[in-house]
Formats: structure tokens, sequence, C-alpha cells
């Protein structure tokens, strides 16, 4: 069990999780966008995540990369069984990337690119959250090549999912900015952070429960014994981490709504890869069947393995560098 | 069916990397000739090579910023529209481009952000290090993604198992792969060249209107000596790619020379009109002999002409034809730009001649033009394969509906019409100012980061905002 496909599978998985985590905070501000007066307070939230948000992006890229090379079988099935919400995902990360750097180029248009970046990060977030979705439902696959349609993705399950993502975003960009922030804007995100937190639970609920009737493999995992022994921390330490956020911000915490709107996006992950393990795409396809031949899978994790604790490092020294407040004007500076 | 489902796939393909590859055309380069100038203004201490170093700066943010997005769509686009070719291909172009995301992301996003902020901050030492290091990152950049497009001209060291993968078998000879150190030095001098040209344009603009301004002086002066010393260089390197090309994908060579015969003493075409259904090149200007002259160095050497494969083995003569005329034109203009300034310099009136200074301005875009005139050649002629001779282009295809390519191709246009048209006004923006001796830095009140970029100032700062 513990060869290279699965560390490989573990690799990817971390890598897509440290997107979740990393964008989502800076997808979640763009979200939150239009809840913030423009200028200033715009300024401050931006300025907020300025500094880092490209590195995060860029575990997107190493996630999909590395996709191709461990397993190009799922990468070419899934892709194109995803291919509009993919698209759409592209779309909006174009929108909202340039809109960090044109916004300051620009005074007459910077409302434009304001709307730009809100729209653009919505739309990311949503068509991640259907991706989601449909990756859930289960991709039909015959042969070496995806057998469905091109809006097989679409689904009440998948749109669900979508809105659910850009609530659980939209909470991470809140709680971020209640900890990097002060003054009207922290204020803000005190009650973006109430309304999308409650919602954020509601969701996780939701989907949980839907989840176990879509597959009997999932029912199995969760509702059968030993399973359920192994598999019952995850929920309770989702009710721990729902209190700590809303403790937290009933009592005008600073870090801690950050932190248990983290705990949950992580809880939630490992959820659903208790689902999937150790399918890559339930029930179609097993990460060994998916899987690079092993001289592919060698030669990329010597560079994986030396390289991704190095960015790691950096990124942590990064976020250090930009600990503390931002202040409405100047950025960090 | 004129638009079907692997057409639109191949123009969506050919737009988006098109729009892609001339950014980092202009990265490679400009990287380069930002840690020339910092290593230089290290050395002499002069105050004129920190300003221009300062001006290109901002616009290599920008660039680098808007290489990064596009090729973001390109890693994604193996997947939804060439599925295929990532099942098949994937475990040997996977881990190349998985190298290629790695090291970008770890030189670039670590160094990156000290060179664009950390000037005060972390000492002109380090700073230095830092941008010889992004120069070094776009460099490796190009070395792997060049290593798996190369492997696609010319596949060596893989064999094949039960699912029909392209398995590694030696991954030295992989990635150095018979086309790889052409490829690679080809187009390595191509951005030296399309970043000299641009910075020579804009020089030579800001020396119209102001003789005496010492940025624009240094900008014209080190383009022109790129102009007089890589441009005959690059000929040099085409040349050897070219015969490279005849040895491993001889058909692309007929295509490009409007060959259909295949004899001895073959023409060289100057131009003409290569009619694919009539298999002949219409109304042909051509120089008896000299293109088995050119392509095989012996006046009688035999060529082979694109009637030697059959119709469903043919590139695309007509567009590798002109392609290939266009790109060499640029690049004899090139020359010519070079002696002619070679020239002025040597009698001591660099920046005298008006007309001269008007004709760089001309050529600024000429390196984009020569590039992309360049990968077409090199693209349009490995059709009709995604792996030469092994993977047909039409087997490479996703099964997606045509519909579905159809409406994300229009959305790509229309979104990299309004993004890119932006980006350009903003870097033009920037061009459009003469440089200052007291070139300001990035502006520190403005967020202006690329991707993958940690920035690093204010350290002290930083922290006393609790």
């Amino acid at each position: 069990m513990f060869d290279l496909a699965f560390v490989w599978a573990a690799l990817i998985a971390f890598a897509v999780l440290a997107y979740v985590l990393f964008d989502g905070f800076d997808l979640g501000i763009g979200i939150l966008f239009p809840r913030l007066a423009a200028g200033a307070e715009r300024d401050q939230a931006m300025n907020s995540v300025a500094p880092v948000w490209d590195g995060n992006e860029t575990w997107l890229v190493l996630g999909g990369g590395g996709l191709m090379a461990a397993f190009p079988l799922a990468y070419a099935v899934v892709l194109p069984a995803l291919y509009a919400p993919i698209t759409g995902m592209l779309l909006g990360l174009i929108f909202r990337g340039v809109a960090f750097e044109f916004r300051f180029r620009s005074t007459r248009r910077k409302l434009l690119w304001d709307g730009a970046f809100a729209a653009g990060s919505t739309l990311a977030a949503f068509a991640q959250g259907v991706a989601l979705g449909a990756l859930v439902q289960g991709i039909p696959v015959v042969g070496r090549a995806y057998a469905g349609g091109w809006w097989d993705w679409l689904s009440w399950f998948s749109l669900l999912t979508g809105l659910a993502l850009v609530v659980g975003y939209a909470l991470l960009g809140a709680t971020w900015l209640v900890w990097k922030t002060n003054g009207p804007v922290q204020q803000k995100a005190y009650a973006a952070a109430w309304v999308t937190g409650l919602g954020t639970l509601a969701l996780i609920g939701l989907v949980s429960i839907i989840m176990p009737f879509l597959d009997p493999l999932f029912r199995q995992r969760w509702f059968s014994w030993p399973n359920m022994v192994y598999a019952a921390p995850v929920p309770i330490l989702v009710a721990l981490a729902a209190a700590l956020l809303l403790v937290g911000l009933s009592r005008q915490w600073q870090r801690a709504p950050f932190l248990a709107a983290v705990l949950l996006f992580v809880l939630s992950y490992i959820g659903l890869g208790i689902n999937f393990y150790p399918y890559i795409l339930p029930p179609s396809l097993t990460i060994w069947e998916a899987a690079a031949p092993a001289a592919s899978l060698q030669f990329l994790l010597v560079g994986a393995l030396v390289l991704i604790p190095l960015i790691l490092c950096y990124t942590a020294w990064a976020y250090w560098v930009f600990r503390g407040k931002v202040s409405a004007t100047g950025g960090y500076h | 069916m004129l638009f079907d489902a692997l057409l639109l796939a191949r123009l969506q393909f050919a737009f988006t990397v098109s729009f892609h590859i001339v950014f980092p055309a202009l990265t490679i380069g400009l990287a380069s000739y930002l840690a020339v100038l910092e290593v230089l203004w290290l050395i002499t201490g002069r105050a004129v090579f920190l300003a221009v170093f300062n001006y290109w700066k901002k616009i290599f943010a920008i660039s680098f910023g808007m290489g990064v997005v596009s090729g973001l769509v390109m890693s994604y686009q193996f997947g939804t529209n060439w599925s295929v070719f990532a099942d098949k291909a994937g475990p040997i172009v996977g881990p190349l481009m998985g190298y290629e995301v790695l090291s970008a992301f770890f030189l670039d996003a670590g160094f990156l952000g000290v060179m664009l902020f950390g000037m005060d901050k972390q000492g002109r030492g380090l700073h230095c290090f830092a941008t010889l290091m992004v120069a070094a990152g776009t460099l490796l950049s190009a070395f792997w993604i060049l290593a798996a497009n190369s492997w696609m001209h010319t596949p060596v060291g893989h064999a094949k198992n039960a699912a029909g993968q392209f398995v590694p078998a030696d991954w030295w000879s992989i990635i150095f792969n018979p086309s790889f150190p052409y490829r690679f030095v080809h187009m390595v001098l191509a951005a030296y060249l399309t970043t000299a040209f641009v910075v020579g344009g804009i020089g030579a603009l800001h020396l119209i209107g102001d003789r005496s301004n010492p940025g624009a002086r240094l900008m014209f002066s080190m383009a022109m000596w790129m102009a007089a010393l890589v441009a005959p260089l690059q000929v040099v390197a085409g040349d050897l790619h070219g015969l490279n090309t005849l040895a491993h994908q001889p058909a692309k060579i007929a295509a490009m020379e409007g060959h259909w015969q295949t004899r001895a003493g073959q023409p060289l075409i100057l131009f003409g009109w290569p009619d694919m259904a009539a298999e002949t090149t219409r109304w042909a200007i051509e120089i008896p002999k000299a293109g088995s002259l050119v392509l095989t160095h012996a006046w009688d050497g035999t060529v082979k002409g694109l009637t030697a494969w059959p119709p469903d083995e043919r590139p695309n003569a007509t567009i590798l034809f002109w392609s290939f005329r266009i790109m060499v034109g640029v690049g004899l203009l090139m020359l010519l730009i070079g002696a002619w300034s070679s020239w002025q310099r040597y009698r001591g009136q660099l920046t005298g001649s008006t007309l001269l200074l008007r004709f760089a301005v001309l050529m600024s875009p000429a390196g984009f033009v020569a590039v992309l005139a360049g990968w077409v050649t090199t693209e349009v002629g490995r059709q009709p394969y995604t792996v030469y001779g092994l993977l047909r282009t039409a087997q490479s295809v996703s099964p997606v509906d045509r519909a579905a390519v159809a409406a994300s191709l229009v959305a790509f246009i229309v979104a990299y019409a309004v993004v890119y048209a932006a980006g350009t006004v903003y870097m033009l923006r920037l061009m459009l100012k003469p440089p200052q001796l007291d070139e300001p830095d990035i502006d520190p009140g403005l967020p202006q980061r690329a991707a993958g970029i940690t920035p690093v100032p204010a350290l002290g700062e930083a922290s006393g905002r609790e």
C-alpha cells in the first residue's frame, strides 16, 4: 500500500489542500469585495493578501502539473469531464489575477477592475466547488477515457457544493480580514464571518448528510463497523472547530476565527479523503490504476522532495515577514 | 464540417500558446538583461546602470505576471482539450513539465520578491544574487519546457506499455533528445534578441526626443551590441537547427522550402505559393541548385520533396513556407540593423542617425514577430503528429463536444482581448516615459505583484503594526 503511487497521491492531496487553504482566503476576499466600500476599505483588504496571493495560486499549478505527471490517466479523464467548470475557473482566475496589478495602475477604471476581481474570485470559487461536486458524484469511464457528456457536471448537488465553496471561501476571507485588519474593515469582516460561518456549517452538514446516499461506497465508509470508529473523530472535531468559530466571533477574538475556519476546511477535506481513498475517481479509478509508471514517479519525486520543503519554508518566512495588521494606505510598509 | 472539434481544439491551443509565448520571450531576456545591468552597476558604481535597471524592472513585473496567468491556462489545456495525449505522453511530458513548475516556483517565487522589492532591505550583494537566481530560474523553466517540446518532435528514450502509454526508459536521452540542444539555444537567443529589440527601440524612441538622455543612450548602445553580435550567432544557430530538422523531420523542411519533388540540385525558392492540392509551388521565384547547397552543403545534394510522403503525412506547406520566410525576413532586418549600428558606432556616431533611431523604433516588436513565426513553423511542421511519427494529432484530442470547445475558445479570445489589451497599455505607458537618472524604484505603496512572489519589504515595520 505504501508505495510510489501512494506517496504521490499524498503529495497531490497535500498540494490541493495547500491551494484550497492559501488561495481560499484570498479568493474569499474577492467574494466579499462588494461588501467593502470602494477606495480605502478595498485597498486595505487587497493589501492584506497582495504580497502572498500569487504564491498561493502556484499551488494550483503544482496540483494540476503533479496530477498530469503522476496520474496521467486521472488527469486525462477528469479534465474533459469537468471541461466547463475548469474553463470557468481559469477565466475567473485570469481576471482576478490581473486585477491585483491593474486596479492600482488605473484611476478611471479602478471600479471596473474591482468588479473583475470580485466576479473573477466568485466564479473561480464556484467553479471549483462545482468541479468537486461532480467528482464526488462520479465520472463515467470507458476504456481510458471520459464517457459522459459535457453537461454531466451540472446537477443540484454540484451546484450545492459550488455554493458551499463560495460561502466557505468567504468565511476564510472574512476571518482572515478579522485577523489582519482593524477599524471598519474588521467590523464588516466580523459581520460577514457570522453569516458565512453559519452558512458554511449548515452547508457542511447538508453535504455530509447527502454524500452517503450518493454512493454505497461512501455509506460503507461511515456507517459500517469498524470504519465508524476510525471515522468518528472527524465529525467530533468538526463540532469542536464550529464551537471555536462561534465563541471566537462572539467574544471578538482576532485569530481564533481564522484558525477555526482553517480547521473546518482541513476536517472536511479529510472527510472527503475518507470517502475517496483508495480511489482517485470513485468509483472508477484507484490511485494505482491511474498512476504513471514507476520511472516517471521516481524521477519527479526526487525534485518534489527537495523543493517542496524549501518552498514551504520560504512561504512560512514570507508570512512571517508580513505578519501583523495591514493599514488602509501603505500596505505592510 | 469545416470547424470540427479537432480543428477548434488546435485553434484554441494555437491562440493561447501564442499569447503565452510572447511574455516568456520577453521575461527570459529581460531577466538576464536586468542581471547584467545590476552586475555592471555593482562593478562600476555608475548610477545609469541602476536607473535603467529600475526602469525595466517595472515592465518585467507586469510581463512576468501575465506570463504566469496565461501559463496557468496552458497547464490545464493538455487535459481539457488533449486528454488522450495527456494519458499517453503524460508519463514522459508530465514529469518534465513538473520540473518546470517546481524549479520556476522555487527560483522565481523565492527570489523575485527580493529582486522586485528588496534592494534597500537586503543589501546589494544579496539583491544581486536574487536577480541572478531569477535569471537562472527563467532559463531553467525554458530548459524543461523545451525538453518536453523537443521530445515531442524527436521522441527517443522511451518504450510503450500495454496501455499504449509512452513509458520513460532513459531520462537522460529523453531530456537531451536530438533536437533539444538546437531548439534550446535557438529559443534562448530568440528571447535575448526579442528583449534587445524592445530595449533598443524604447531607447531609440527617447533618444529621438533627447539625444543626451544617458539611460536611453545606454539602452540603445547595449541593444545594438546585441543586434550586432547575437543576430549573426542566431543565423548560425538557426542553420544548425534547420539541418537537425532535415535529419529528423525532413517533411517539415520540404514544406518550409516549398519542395514537392525529390531531386538532386533542389532550387532555393525565394517566394511563391505552395498549393497543397496541386502539389506544386505556384509563381515560384527560385535560385537553381541553391536549395541543395543550403540544406546539404553540396550543389548536387539530393533533397526530398513533399510528394515523398503520402498526403496525410504532410504538414501544411502554405503556412510553413510563409511563416518561415517571415522569421527569416525579420532575422535579416535584425542583421541589417546590427551592421548599420556597428558602422555608426565605428564612426563614433552611434546615436547620430535619426533614420537609424526611427528604424530601431519600428523594429522594437520584431523579436515577437520572429518568435511567433518560428514557433508556427516548428509546431505546424510537426503535424499531423503531436508526438512525431508516433501519435497523431487527430488521435490526441479529448472526447469533448465541438460546442464545448467552440464556447471555451470564444471565451478565451474575449478574456485575452480585454486582459492583454489592458496589460499592454500599462506596459506601454511605462515604456513611453523617458528613463530618468534617478529612476524611481517600484512605488512601495503599490502592491504590484507577479505570480509566485513573496516580496520582502519592511521586515521591521510590518511587525510594528499589531
